[in-house]
């Protein structure tokens, strides 16, 4: 029965269902033979989880086998308690298990306590009043118990560290002995003592000693002893030596021992292992935080590992760098990332880094055309995995630029962008959220500036709609987009002539089977339509974001009210006043409010175009597809009355009315909104969605002024960082890293340091040659921006051109040594945004294209060869044997059979 | 809760011992272990034996035919992980003498519970090889 047991354990770990053979685990669990026994319970533990309805049936037993004389018994039975034991079981088995705490056997202690540490970790309520018998243990005269008691005591101490830290000391001496060799033999591991335990304490100790200078001074002398014997030539010396360093950096600084592990970070990363680079990168990273300036001494190291072939260790030197990211070397930085990112094909990791490359640009955005340009890219190739609201950031940053008076620049950086974005719409696959971005921003500045005509961007949009015609989304904001175009042609007395293709779209879509799409089509109709006044009060130019002040109290409808009551209609009851009785108001009354409400509702549905598309667009998109149509417009009417009370100019009014008589009837229930007299369920629901909307309204506009507040605050000092750039001293206000100022001074001298060795002196001469003013204020990076370009995005390309001639120039001549350098100024230097580039361009330049993919070919080749294996020499007949137990070729990877098995 | 799983595989990709410390459908299991095989039978010996895979870190390294593999979360200690499979083999070696692949696959129990006796709960509980095979002698011994 063992036997046939274990080959069902074999059947589930080759991907099968064994189902079928759970029962007779659960028998063999009680079988009299210890073995037998045992191999029952491995059995269970492995096939099922702990709300598996067979649980109930080993509950039993196992409180059996918790009675039982022999001890080999109970550790059985406490190894499933740690494995099939849920919550509702817990008192079932609590009361046995605290008993076998006191076991004379140690082995039966340490398996208990590990119980109750499964148990803490499933409701940690269960056990709560236990958890002096934790303290206790710790104490115990075996020390494979003393051990394991640290387990839950971590977890404890996680959770809740204030409470534990009388501890310390305990902690504390209990280090010390094990470092002193005080434990049994047996626990050596390659000459150091008792390694895991050290390891589990120091974990321990890095919390309890968190910000805690009291605490932690009590951990100095015995950390540094241990750092004094780590063996740092074997594998476990450099974990534990790994576990100090990142004790050290936990705790409370102390010097020595800062600089002991710097000691060691050092050698980590000098080592050929990379597994010790990987760990001296990780290590690195939780050093910096304190001490900002060790990473220089390193900076050759690190940028060996960026450009290592290993995936992993490139990673790892990826979140390295988004540590120490600062306002200085973001560009770079985020350059690499973005680089990198372009080529890997793992979504979640990819993710993680375009999430990251946003992060870092808006914190640390050192202009809005960078921030712009970057956005661009992470768009470009990871778009369909960015949040939707960095989009609506990009917009909203385009739409308000710089946040200063300064119009002209923000014009600059509008038509900047929309050259940009026409540019990029030639590329073959975008992802969607940029589309919109493109969509938005080219109806709303393409034609601003003057320089694209209405009929190429418009046709650029038609292209749009036409190349994805399958998502829904980018089609409205196609439409969207055209419609302010038209609007914008027609408000500057323009003749509009519609292109043939943007005719067939709008025929296209006037049948659409969104009603979205359907409604937007319709509404460009009827724009058209009107005269130039008209459309100029309900499509302004660049008034995206102007405020929308909304009247929740819908005041402007009291007259309205008043005259419908003084005709005899009645007044509004409130929802909770008449709820269940639904009175049937009559239909002519219904009639005469449709019809003297006419202008009103037209205004409704027009004008909140732009402010309902740009804040609450895919999940708004959606509810108007799934909800009633009138429902869905009831929004945009209280937008929009609040919105453009001047349009109520009688003139307007009627032609407007007359125009959209067609259009209205579709939406023709929408007038039971301003009747107060009826109390039927629409006029119920009209109430609810005019609360909610005003309420997300409300919201938005104040996120919107924080944000226009919190920029004002982050320009002001960078005004007068400009102003402190002049006499040298930075002065920048950072959010993330308090350590600009220290870096700064290291940095101009790590220039100083390196480039006279090279001949990069001769490039760097030449640059400062030729632009003197980067060369002498090193540590401002906004020099830029005080020469106002004409086009930022091109004035950027011209910066970069002539430097990038002349270091590649130099490049050509110079040997690897010199390629060094230009890397750590790009890195580590804070310098001009101009040099900034030049040193990126450098960069890219040089790093050979990390795209080693080995992928494929190299198992198969693998498995050629594995077949003839010095270890399994002998095993051909074996093996036949093997493949009747059930080794079979899962049909996930076949390839991998195909050599042996022909 | 520290360490994930552990996994036997050799190098045509076949399991040879599996272990979970957190519960997962037999789908996601077998998901997991052919995507997580493929990643580390594609890397060579000079790259370092740690592979990030969603949010699990892999630690893995290899004996002759078999790779042995374990899961662990973000804030373990790597290369404790690898000394921690050294100390595995070892105590393997120590028990079957000269431990090779076909003694994990005839031996499945044993090996499971050598397991059982190191790593509780997904935590390293007992590292002393006396004491972590003296329950598996007198077993032996029992029957």
């Amino acid at each position: 029965m063992k036997e046939y047991i274990i080959r069902l354990v074999y059947v589930e770990m080759l991907g099968h269902d064994a189902s079928f053979g759970y029962i007779h685990a659960v028998k063999m669990i009680h079988d009299d033979s210890l073995l037998v026994k045992r191999t029952g319970y491995l059995a269970v533990t492995l096939f099922l989880n702990e709300d598996h309805d067979l649980i109930i049936l080993i509950v039993n037993t196992i409180q059996k086998d918790l009675k039982s004389d022999n001890y080999l018994v109970v550790c059985a039975a406490l190894n499933a308690v740690c494995k099939l034991i849920n919550e509702e079981t817990i008192p079932a088995v609590l009361p046995q298990i605290v008993e076998l705490l006191a076991h004379p056997k140690e082995a039966v202690r340490k398996k208990a306590i590990m119980a109750l540490h499964r148990f803490y970790q499933k409701s940690s309520s269960s056990v709560s009043h236990l958890v002096s018998n934790f303290r206790k243990r710790l104490c115990d005269n075996d020390p494979g118990v003393m051990g394991a008691t640290l387990c839950p005591l971590f977890d404890l101490i996680t959770n809740d560290v204030n409470s534990y830290k009388d501890l310390v000391i305990s902690f504390v001496s209990i280090l010390k002995q094990v470092a002193e060799r005080r434990l049994p033999k047996a626990y050596d591991y390659h000459q150091m003592p008792a390694p895991f335990i050290q390891i589990k304490l120091l974990k321990i100790l890095a919390l309890l000693g968190s910000s805690d200078k009291q605490a932690s001074e009590n951990m100095y002398t015995v950390v540094g002893d241990i750092f004094r014997k780590c063996d740092s030539s074997s594998n476990i010396g450099n974990a534990v030596l790994y576990e100090c360093i990142c004790c050290v950096s936990s705790i409370y600084p102390n010097h020595k021992l800062l600089e002991s592990a710097a000691d060691a970070i050092s050698r980590f990363l000098k080592s050929d292992s990379h597994n010790l680079k990987y760990m001296g990168i990780d290590a690195l990273g939780r050093l910096i935080k304190i001490s900002p300036e060790i990473a220089e001494q390193h900076q050759l190291a690190v940028i060996d590992c960026l450009e290592d072939p290993d995936d992993t260790l490139k990673r790892k030197t990826f979140e390295l760098l988004y540590k120490m990211t600062k306002s200085t070397n973001v560009e770079v930085i985020v350059d690499r990332m973005i680089d990198y990112m372009n080529s890997i094909n793992d979504n979640h990791y990819k993710t993680e880094i375009a999430s990251r490359c946003v992060e870092l640009a808006e914190q640390f955005a050192p202009s809005n055309q960078w921030f712009i340009q970057t956005m661009n890219k992470v768009f470009e190739h990871a778009g369909d995995l960015v949040n939707i609201k960095v989009a609506h950031n990009l917009m909203r940053l385009i739409a308000e630029g710089f946040g200063e008076d300064d119009d002209t620049a923000d014009s600059q950086l509008r038509s900047s962008a929309v050259e940009s974005y026409l540019h990029i719409l030639g590329e073959p696959k975008l992802p969607s959220v940029f589309l919109q971005v493109i969509c938005w921003v080219l109806g709303e500045y393409g034609t601003a500036d003057g320089k694209y005509s209405a009929s190429y961007i418009t046709g650029k949009l038609c292209d749009v709609a036409e190349a994805y015609s399958n998502d829904e989304t980018v089609k409205a904001y196609a439409v969207t987009a055209l419609m302010k175009i038209y609007a914008f042609e027609i408000a500057a007395g323009r003749k509009v002539d519609m292109l043939p293709e943007c005719h067939s779209l709008m025929e296209e879509f006037l049948a659409s089977h969104s009603t979205d799409l359907q409604q937007r089509a319709y509404e460009l109709q009827a724009v058209i339509g009107l005269d130039a006044h008209a459309v100029e009060s309900i499509l302004p130019s660049d008034a995206s974001c102007e405020d929308i002040e909304v009247d929740k109290a819908l005041s402007f409808l009291n007259d309205y009210i008043q005259e419908s009551i003084e005709k005899g209609a009645q007044p509004y009851i409130p929802e909770s006043e008449r709820t269940g009785m639904l009175n049937i108001s009559n239909f002519r009354n219904q009639d005469h409010h449709e019809a003297s409400s006419h202008g009103l509702r037209f205004e409704a549905y027009e004008l909140p175009k732009q402010t309902v598309q740009a804040r609450i667009p895919p999940a708004s998109l959606a509810s108007t597809e799934l909800v009633p149509v009138p429902e869905a417009m009831y929004p945009r009417e209280s937008y929009q009355t609040t919105t453009v009370p001047s349009v109520s100019s009688d003139a307007a009014s009627t032609e407007l009315k007359l125009r959209l008589d067609g259009v209205q009837k579709r939406w023709g229930r929408q007038t039971h909104f301003p009747s107060t007299s009826t109390s039927n369920s629409t006029s119920l629901k009209t109430v609810n969605g005019i609360t909610q909307v005003d309420g997300s309204n409300t919201a938005n506009s104040r996120t919107r002024e924080t944000y226009d507040s919190r920029k004002q605050v982050e320009i002001s000092p960078e005004k007068q960082k400009l102003a402190a750039s002049l006499f040298g001293g930075p002065s920048k206000t950072e959010k993330k890293s308090a350590t600009g100022h220290k870096s700064s001074k290291p940095s101009s001298h790590m220039v100083k340091s390196h480039a006279p060795k090279s001949s990069m002196e001769v490039a760097s001469e030449k640059t400062s040659v030729q632009q003197p003013p980067d060369l002498l204020d090193f540590g401002e990076p906004t020099v830029k921006s005080t020469a106002p370009s004409l086009d930022p995005f091109k004035d950027l390309e011209g910066l970069l051109e002539p430097t990038t001639q002349v270091s590649s120039a130099v490049n050509h001549s110079s040997t690897a040594a010199v390629t060094k350098s230009p890397d750590i100024m790009g890195l580590y230097t804070e310098t001009t945004a101009g040099a900034h580039h030049k040193d990126s361009d450098i960069l890219s330049g040089l790093s050979k294209p990390p795209m080693t993919n080995m992928v494929g070919g190299t198992t198969t080749m693998q498995v050629a060869q594995s077949s003839k294996g010095p270890n399994l020499k002998d095993s051909l007949e074996k093996d036949a044997l093997v493949r009747q137990i059930g080794v079979t070729p899962s049909s996930q990877n076949p390839n991998l059979f195909k050599d042996i098995l022909g | 809760m520290g360490i994930r799983f552990i996994l036997m595989v050799n190098k045509q990709g076949q399991t040879r011992l599996a272990q979970y410390y957190e519960w997962l459908t037999l789908e996601e299991r077998r998901a997991l272990e052919g995507e997580i095989v493929r990643k580390c039978l594609a890397r060579n010996e000079q790259q370092c034996s740690f592979v990030e895979h969603r949010n699990y870190k892999i630690v893995y390294r290899r004996y002759a035919s078999l790779f042995f593999l374990v899961g662990v979360d973000n804030d373990e200690n790597e290369l404790a992980i690898l000394e921690f499979i050294h100390l595995l083999v070892e105590t393997m070696d120590r028990h079957f003498g000269n431990v090779c692949e076909l003694d994990i696959m005839f031996h499945l129990e044993k090996a499971h519970f050598m397991l059982e006796e190191m790593v509780m709960n997904g935590s390293i509980v007992e590292t002393s090889k006396a004491n972590i095979l003296s329950p598996i002698q007198l077993m032996d011994k029992a029957s």
